[in-house]
């Protein structure tokens, strides 16, 4: 452990750490604009320059220079102010001079220490270097006059992102950032490049011109585009979301966050449900109402229905208050009848640990061998890919997959596609295995299959098998693709004891053992064509998506922006989200629709405020009520054990941008499918 | 001068083949075997006493660098990196070697290789050296017919092999990390220091990068003795013989081997016919390759040519290509042709050099015209001081050192210039 002095503070710091992390451990900030922690470092800025005493007589870039036992570092000395005011000059003499109309002003690295080291006016009387601009798809506008060649976008590109199509081309003055050949850059990471460049050489389209940092509101939430869980930072003006930025959680997504989740906010704008809707019963219109008429009608029509005949489904967006709300008050309906697995999984939600991603998302660092059943993590969980990526890339750990195959950014060997692969493979390697942390990721998707709950014993079985869960270690994961799945799973949103599923509603509504039939927020499935149109449907929810084309009555709820809600992600990790804007007309927070609701109905929820639901839930679901907190959950066998379909595993989101209502009702998500999806299929096609 | 018997490079002019019949009677590849048997430290002990220094232009004693490779490897193999990127303007002694003499190189590879430990040698070659490239691999190819390359190299037990490497035309890829870099199959930028090659460099592997000069006379040094190479020269920090080019304004341009220290003004009379119109035609003289700061001619007058006097001078010896500049010469122009070149061939990684070595050369091409005032010199003194220092390899003090040198020794000459601009303009 090297010891060293930086400004006369003395400090202690662990081998291989650089004179600027050591100086950051003493709160001592040094400038820096190529070096950035979770990326290699070139020290190619040279803005980090500092005065090692004793070394040659020239200042050392402190992001690359290691700490070396009895060195005396000076980060504030003549020498050192010299240096960077001069890198300061020379970084701005081809930089042009557009602040004012840069959307990077005011959140600009460059223009910060500009103040700190750059003179007050130009020395360089020369014309200024000009380059022309990229096209890097619809997201990532690009400005290359403005960039200072730091390289950070090809090293995450390359490193994070696993997409090598960034770099550096030409030589000296003339260097430039660029793709080759033209192309796009096509990672579900994209807009993180947005984030880490330094300057306003790489901005947001979407974002462009909209708005000036300081004049947004800033609020920290949680996103729900996937079961992640992401932190995130919510940045409104007035009752419009301008752009959503990722937030630091080392444990989730560390500082990144995938496209759709920044990108799909536009979406919060179109096609929302500002008013209570009815179907008029003879054109078979929806037409307006008011929340009166509305809760009125849910009254008259559910008056004399019997409990086992009221059904509700829980979607893919809900926090958890309001579908703890609606469970109560299917419960006090005497209803048995209630599913959140509207993706059509068919599993034990009994055995908590047979449902979560039980390692945590920082465990797969731990991991010293991957099994991925049945699931895309790029498409699923963009952030869980970019951490088996980190994994391999640190380790080269090996990594194999039973299911479709496809481009994960890291080698996999490809070992099966179906559920019998699984049992062989699970059968070859038992008490085989030489890896000391083996890990299965299974997706979602395996289980919305017949065989659902087969699949779901068999990966208790291959666990055990493999070895993947013993002292000490965790390594049997699901990964869920929709926010509010775990959160269900935990308050028990599945049937209660004699009460149907989700496939049974389904086909109750048809029968018409389903009379009432309560959506919250259910969109993900093609409600009009598989609800039987003898049954009472409500939809309560944000977008007139695919929920709202089948309702009879259409309550407006709020979007993730626009409520206080709870969401427990895979890891079953409860993060709270956070109201950053008004929700639009007259729609209203989701938990107090139904609270408003079962007080029509004749049975009142126990609770008037958010605090007093939040007891409610403390009460009878501690594990979840304590935010950011993971609680180790027993490991038992779970599923029920049956025969095999033959056919192979398939992934669940087969549109990584239209994999929710949201995304659907996004401009900026259709111009990528368009831009990724649709051109790359339009070229596969034409090379077939 | 130096004596004919203390020539190392007794082909340097071409007069003789270059094939190993012709190299063998000149001396190469006598007793390599011998010397091999002698042993590691034996061979680095021999040239720590010789006093050589690299003479690719920076002048790291060479014994010590050899040094530097770990004695035992850690299960990753050694490299020997040879740098043939000749690409200093003003310089051309490594291209005499390449095309007159490559067996004293190989000779020396399979020598050097052995005392660090190294299987294989890479030999990058500058891509314009398109002849040289051919002659060296022939005589590559000589040395593995006859033996004296591949399994059991000379009968020495050590094998070893000489792999041939043709660069691509750019200046920093002489640099050596960045030939590294060109090497690996990447583009040519060169690397943050430390770690140094000796610990990390090829291929992440311990390797020591040595200019041809160097490796080519260890062979002869080693079988006549350090003591003799260490007898040569002015003392014993500035010892043996140097390949010294001298172009520019001088009767007769040519290379020359001579002994570390000789003067400036005897190297030019007596082996170059005198400078163009007399001695006291004399302007300036470029010492040490494009990159060292000029010398004036009354420093000229008595100036020793070894590491140390050019560098108390104010300037350096540099890779030796000596550019003589007569009276007739428009020395601000030369300098901002010079700052076109170093612009030209930043490789643009970092900051400092990337934008200003431009910067420079656009100042400078005012001054030629004298489009300029008196302050901008100062300003591009101090532009000069903002790269100097500050880069991550060593191109951005190339490109400040010339101007440097220009403004401190011919100033006048730059104010006169604006002056007669702005009268013209008036």
């Amino acid at each position: 452990m090297p010891k060293l002095t930086i400004n006369g503070l003395e400090v202690e710091v662990e081998a291989g750490t650089s004179i600027l992390q050591a100086a950051e451990q003493l709160g001592i900030e040094i400038p820096r604009f190529c070096y950035h922690d979770k990326l290699t470092v070139p020290a190619n800025c040279r803005m980090c320059l500092v005065e090692v005493e004793g070394g040659p007589p020239k200042p050392a870039a402190s992001c690359a220079m290691a700490c070396g036992d009895g060195m005396v570092v000076q980060t504030e000395s003549e020498m050192v102010k010299k240096a960077r005011k001069g890198v300061m000059e020379m970084l701005l003499i081809n930089h042009p001079l557009d602040c004012p109309i840069c959307d990077q002003g005011g959140e600009c690295d460059l223009q910060d220490q500009a103040v700190a080291y750059g003179f007050d006016r130009s020395r360089f009387e020369e014309n200024k270097r000009a380059m022309p601009d990229k096209e890097l798809g619809p997201l990532v506008k690009t400005i290359m006059t403005r960039c200072i060649n730091c390289t950070r976008c090809v090293r995450f590109a390359e490193e994070i992102a696993g997409t090598p199509v960034l770099g550096q081309f030409h030589r000296g003055e003339d260097a430039e950032i660029g793709t080759f050949i033209e192309q796009l850059v096509e990672t579900e990471l994209s807009g993180n490049l947005i984030d880490i460049c330094p300057v306003g050489a790489l901005t947001s389209k979407p974002y462009a011109f909209g708005a000036r940092s300081w004049e947004l509101k800033k609020t920290e939430s949680i996103d729900v585009h996937d079961a992640v869980g992401s932190n995130i930072r919510v940045d409104s003006r007035g009752r419009e979301v301008m752009r959503v930025l990722p937030r630091l959680h080392e444990d989730v997504n560390e500082e990144w966050i995938s496209d759709r989740t920044r990108f799909s906010y536009d979406g919060l704008n179109k096609a929302r449900l500002d008013r209570p809707y009815i179907r008029n019963e003879d054109s078979g219109k929806l037409e307006e109402a008011s929340w009166d008429e509305a809760l009125a009608f849910i009254a008259e029509k559910t008056k004399g229905v019997k409990g086992e005949n009221i059904a509700a489904l829980a979607g893919d967006l809900c926090d958890l208050e309001s579908m703890v709300a609606l469970k109560d008050l299917m419960e006090g309906l005497g209803s048995p009848n209630m599913d959140c697995r509207i993706d059509g999984g068919r599993f034990d939600a009994s055995v908590r640990r047979g449902y979560i991603f039980g390692s945590g998302i920082a465990g797969i660092e731990e991991a010293d061998a991957i099994l991925l059943v049945g699931t895309n993590p790029r498409m699923e969980a963009t952030m869980v890919n970019a951490r088996i990526r980190k994994a391999w890339l640190e380790k080269r750990i090996p990594i194999a997959l039973i299911g479709e195959a496809a481009d994960l950014t890291y080698p996999y060997e490809h070992v099966g596609a179906g559920p019998d692969d699984l049992v062989k493979l699970a059968k070859d390697y038992a008490k085989k295995v030489k890896a000391e942390k083996p890990m299965i990721i299974a997706g979602a998707g395996v289980f919305a299959r017949e065989d659902g709950e087969a699949i779901h014993a068999a990966l208790y079985e291959a666990a055990e098998q493999l070895g993947c869960v013993k002292e000490g270690w965790n390594g049997f994961n699901v990964l869920h693709n929709a926010a509010s799945r775990v959160g269900a799973l935990d308050i028990g949103f599945v049937p209660q004891s004699g009460g149907k599923g989700f496939h049974d509603i389904i086909a109750g509504t048809k029968d018409g053992s389903v009379e009432v039939l309560y959506l919250l927020g259910a969109d993900e499935f093609d409600a009009k064509e598989a609800i039987g149109w003898q049954s009472f449907v409500v939809y309560q929810g944000h977008h007139g998506d695919h929920g709202a084309q089948r309702a009879d009555v259409i309550l407006p709820g709020s979007a993730y922006t626009e409520k206080d809600g709870t969401y427990v992600n895979t890891e079953g990790r409860a993060q709270l989200g956070k109201k950053a804007v008004a929700p639009p007309g007259q729609a209203r927070e989701d938990w107090k629709i139904i609270r408003a609701i079962s007080e029509r109905l004749g049975h009142v929820l126990p609770y008037d405020t958010l605090i007093q639901l939040r007891e409610r839930i403390k009460t009878d679901w501690p594990h979840i009520a304590d935010i950011d907190v993971l609680r180790a959950s027993h490991w038992e066998s779970f599923g029920v054990k049956g025969k095999f379909l033959s056919e192979p595993f398939r992934s669940p989101v087969t549109h990584y941008y239209l994999t929710n209502a949201i995304c659907r009702a996004s401009e900026t998500m259709a111009a990528c499918t368009e831009s990724f999806v649709t051109e790359e299929s339009k070229v596969l096609e034409a090379a077939e | 001068m130096l004596n004919d018997e203390d020539r190392i490079f007794t082909n340097l002019y071409g007069w003789e083949d270059f094939g190993l019949a012709a190299a063998k009677k000149r001396g190469d590849w006598d007793g390599t075997k011998a010397i091999i048997k002698k042993g590691r430290e034996w061979i680095i002990e021999e040239m720590k006493a010789s006093g050589l220094r690299g003479r690719g232009g920076a002048g790291f004693p060479t014994g010590m660098k050899w040094s530097f490779m770990p004695k035992e490897s850690d299960g990753r193999p050694h490299y020997l990196v040879i740098n043939a990127d000749e690409s200093e303007p003003g310089t051309c002694k490594d291209r005499e070697i390449l095309r007159h003499d490559p067996h004293k190189l190989i000779e020396g590879a399979l020598i050097a290789g052995f005392a660090m430990g190294a299987h294989a040698a890479y030999i990058y070659i500058r891509g314009e050296f398109y002849n040289e490239g051919s002659n060296l691999w022939k005589a590559v190819h000589e040395a593995y017919d006859a033996g004296l390359l591949g399994k059991n190299a000379a009968g020495s037990g050590w094998d070893f092999d000489v792999i041939i490497h043709r660069g691509a035309g750019a200046y920093i890829c002489g640099e050596e990390t960045a030939l590294i870099e060109s090497l690996e199959g990447k583009k040519g930028q060169p690397r943050n220091k430390p770690p140094f090659p000796a610990m990390a460099g090829l291929y992440s592997c311990p390797t020591t990068v040595n200019n041809v000069e160097t490796i080519a006379v260890a062979p002869t040094i080693l079988r006549r003795g350090a003591g003799w190479f260490a007898g040569l020269g002015l003392n014993e920090k500035n010892a043996g013989t140097k390949l010294f080019c001298i172009s520019g304004h001088v009767e007769q341009p040519c290379n020359v081997e001579e002994e570390m220290g000789i003067s400036l003004k005897e190297l030019i009379e007596k082996h170059c016919g005198g400078v163009r119109g007399g001695w006291e035609n004399l302007k300036a003289v470029i010492p040490g390759g494009s990159s060292t700061p000029m010398l004036p001619k009354d420093v000229c007058d008595s100036i020793p040519m070894d590491f140390d006097n050019l560098r108390e001078a104010g300037s350096g010896l540099g890779t030796a290509g000596v550019i003589v500049m007569d009276k007739d010469t428009d020395l601000i122009y030369a300098i901002c042709r010079l700052s076109q070149f170093y612009m030209h061939e930043s490789c643009g990684q970092c900051t400092p050099c990337r934008e200003g070595t431009g910067w420079l050369w656009r100042v400078m091409r005012r001054m030629v015209a004298g489009n300029a005032t008196v302050e901008e010199i100062d300003m591009l003194w101090d532009v000069t001081k903002e790269i100097e220092g500050h880069t991550i390899c060593a191109l951005g003090d190339a490109a400040a050192w010339p101007i440097q040198g220009l403004i401190r020794h011919f100033r006048d000459e730059m104010e006169v210039r604006i002056m007669e601009y702005r009268k013209a303009a008036a």
